[in-house]
């Protein structure tokens, strides 16, 4: 089964301005060499610390950004270089959902304008037929068919995502990116839209890119997951994995600062010293070694590539077994 | 004088605000204490009324919208409300610390790091503006900030947001406080920075037996770092109790509701979670009843007739819901 999605050594590096003259001082490499790839139907966790390029990596598969190198390849195309039109019927297979619903939706339109936009877009159908089909995903998200006239401020935070998901899948995509969609919701509010994105996928065999900082919810919703650090993926595996045998030392930090829910269990917590250095000008070696507490001499010099482990289907980028 | 039970006892506080559809209750008589050394966490989600009760017993409601309609709050006795602003202004930044959510827009832009410390303590404390200088480094190294004097220099903007908010902590504890309150203080950071922070309060609070009341939506902090806990919905308490008591023994439908609804590591995959449905009932159209009525799987006839009153189920473990002896009964 060939890769829904392929992506091979992307790189985005944004210039930084400097001085009066705004001459490019330096980059800033928000995302410096990263490979993924997504199959058909499955869900692709993407974590890390902000500032990592988590967003700027879903923003350049989606084409919101030119990535300075690397492909970008979706079902067998190459639309790393596409521009303008060419890129309109790739754009209704990938769509994407963003953290901020208020945002992210225009507050002067309807509901009911918002959603029919997409077919509106791609010129497809008739008005009469999308009028039917905005209320259709009204009711497949769960929101009453009255909302089709109403604007985005008269709803809650979780309602509004629940419209950002229903333009997402307006277009019947493949793939939707999925950046921070519950981190600005409640608990109670945060499952519902979990099980929403869980029952969606599996009625439509969506695939997701799902990016978030909370470990807890990506490994709840994800088949694999990607750890990122400094715009480079540290490790990769099946999400059970990575929870249970997490092997690289910044995995391990991330699993054991998530505060557990149980008072019983107030774990001695390995903390990690230190702030993620700037992806501007990034530590020598590997960019972990400065927080890393079993960092080596040869950690500080030679760059740790992604590798293999015991387990095949997970890699890590970090010299040692620890 | 006797010393009293608590340092801070909230006694049936009411805060109501002003807005342009009239006058909401946000905090409707609410009541609960903190013992000296104490971490007491509130939690519960946005709009339920934990920030207004952080900033009632600081005396920062918004003005002119926001008042105290009923209710005391003594602090080491003396009724806060009651206090001439001069008064307060002394108690506040001095033996009150406060920990806001948002780093950036808690720091002066335009003041350095070293000034905006030093204030605090030459307002509140009888010592020379070199004096406070020192101290102001003394407590930048204290919350484990590297080379402190070069950072007094500095300007909020050059720090990282972990910095700024252990910024934030100098200041609060920059004076000794015997209570710290701190309203959401790891939301805005990643969670291997907000393990340093959590980390860093729980050990200033060793040293100086500080009391805390830590406010925040996240029910895995409160397990790891408080004594007790009061859980709110919707402005009134719904339960509260030691933690132990709440986590391995939530006797309100809300409470069970929200820690059955967190993603935990241990889950299986793509597993359905448990979901509250609904939403929040808005201010303006509170129910008459239980205001959780609207929600609650273990629903009765007579939910919707008065606000349930808090009842004991033990000595500490307090819950306002009638039917709650029949969830224990129901989920044991």
């Amino acid at each position: 089964m060939s890769a829904l999605l392929e992506v091979k050594n992307l790189k985005m590096h944004f210039p930084v301005k400097e001085g009066i003259l705004l001459r490019t001082g330096a980059y800033n490499k928000a995302v410096d060499g990263v490979s993924l790839t997504i199959n058909a139907g499955e869900t692709l966790g993407l974590v890390g610390e902000s500032g990592c390029g988590k967003s700027t990596l879903g923003r350049c598969i989606i084409r919101l950004y030119d990535p300075t190198e690397g492909e970008i390849v979706f079902e067998e195309i190459n639309i790393t270089r596409m521009q303008g039109k060419s890129l309109l019927p790739i754009r209704r297979h990938i769509q994407m959902i963003f953290q901020d619903p208020m945002e992210s939706l225009n507050s002067r339109h309807t509901v009911g304008d918002i959603l029919e936009e997409p077919f509106i877009v791609q010129n497809i159908g008739k008005s009469e037929w999308r009028k039917k089909r905005v209320r259709e995903l009204l009711d497949i998200v769960g929101l009453p068919a009255r909302s089709v006239s109403r604007y985005p401020f008269e709803f809650s935070g979780g309602q509004r995502q629940r419209i950002g998901i229903a333009r997402s899948v307006a277009l019947n995509p493949k793939l939707i990116i999925c950046d921070e969609p519950v981190s600005a919701l409640d608990v109670s509010i945060q499952s519902q839209i979990l099980n929403l994105l869980i029952d969606l996928q599996k009625e439509f065999n969506l695939s997701y890119l799902f990016i978030a900082h909370d470990l807890a919810v990506v490994k709840h919703i994800s088949d694999r997951i990607a750890i990122m650090y400094l715009g480079k993926i540290v490790e990769s595996g099946g999400s059970q994995e990575i929870y249970h045998h997490p092997k690289h030392p910044y995995t391990r930090s991330l699993i054991s600062a998530i505060p557990s829910p149980d008072p019983h269990n107030k774990s001695k917590r390995q903390v990690l010293t230190g702030d993620v250095p700037s992806p501007i000008n990034p530590p020598s070696g590997c960019s972990f070694h400065p927080r890393c507490p079993h960092v080596q001499d040869q950690c500080k010099h030679n760059r740790p590539e992604l590798r293999t482990t015991s387990s095949a289907s997970q890699i890590i980028a970090c010299h040692f077994d620890v | 004088m006797e010393t009293p039970e608590y340092l801070l006892e909230i006694k049936n506080l009411i805060a109501e605000f002003d807005t342009d559809e009239g006058r909401v209750r946000a905090v409707d008589d609410i009541s609960f204490g903190i013992r000296p050394g104490e971490t007491l966490g509130v939690v519960g989600e946005s709009g339920c009324g934990k920030s207004v009760t952080a900033l009632s017993v600081m005396q920062l409601l918004p003005q002119p919208m926001g008042q105290i309609a009923g209710g005391q709050i003594f602090y080491n006795g003396r009724d806060l409300s009651k206090l001439h602003h001069t008064e307060m202004e002394k108690i506040r930044g001095g033996s009150i610390g406060m920990v806001f959510q948002e780093p950036m827009t808690a720091l002066n832009p335009v003041h350095t790091i070293g000034k905006q410390l030093a204030e605090v303590v030459l307002l509140h404390m009888p010592v020379s503006k070199q004096q406070a200088l020192a101290l102001a480094i003394k407590i930048l190294k204290r919350v484990g900030i590297a080379s402190p004097e070069i950072r007094m220099g500095e300007y909020p903007h050059q720090l990282s947001g972990g910095m700024r908010q252990r910024v934030i902590i100098a200041m609060a504890l920059v004076c000794n406080p015997s209570l710290l309150i701190a309203d959401e203080p790891t939301t805005a950071l990643d969670v291997t920075i907000q393990a340093q922070i959590l980390e860093l309060i729980k050990e200033l609070q060793q040293d100086r037996g500080m009391s805390v009341m830590l406010i925040t939506h996240d029910l895995g902090v409160i397990a790891e770092t408080c004594d007790h806990v009061v859980v709110m919905y919707a402005g009134k308490i719904v339960e509260k109790g030691t933690v132990f008591d709440v986590f391995d023994n939530p006797s309100h439908p809300y409470t069970r509701g929200l820690l059955d609804s967190i993603p935990r590591l241990q889950d299986e995959n793509k597993s359905r979670l448990n979901t509250i449905e609904g939403m929040v009932p808005g201010l303006m159209d509170l129910p008459e009843g239980c205001r959780f009525e609207n929600r609650c799987p273990y629903k009765q006839s007579d939910c919707d007739t008065a606000s349930p009153p808090a009842e004991l189920i033990t000595s500490e473990h307090e819950v306002s819901c009638y039917h709650w002896r029949d969830l224990i009964a129901a989920t044991a």
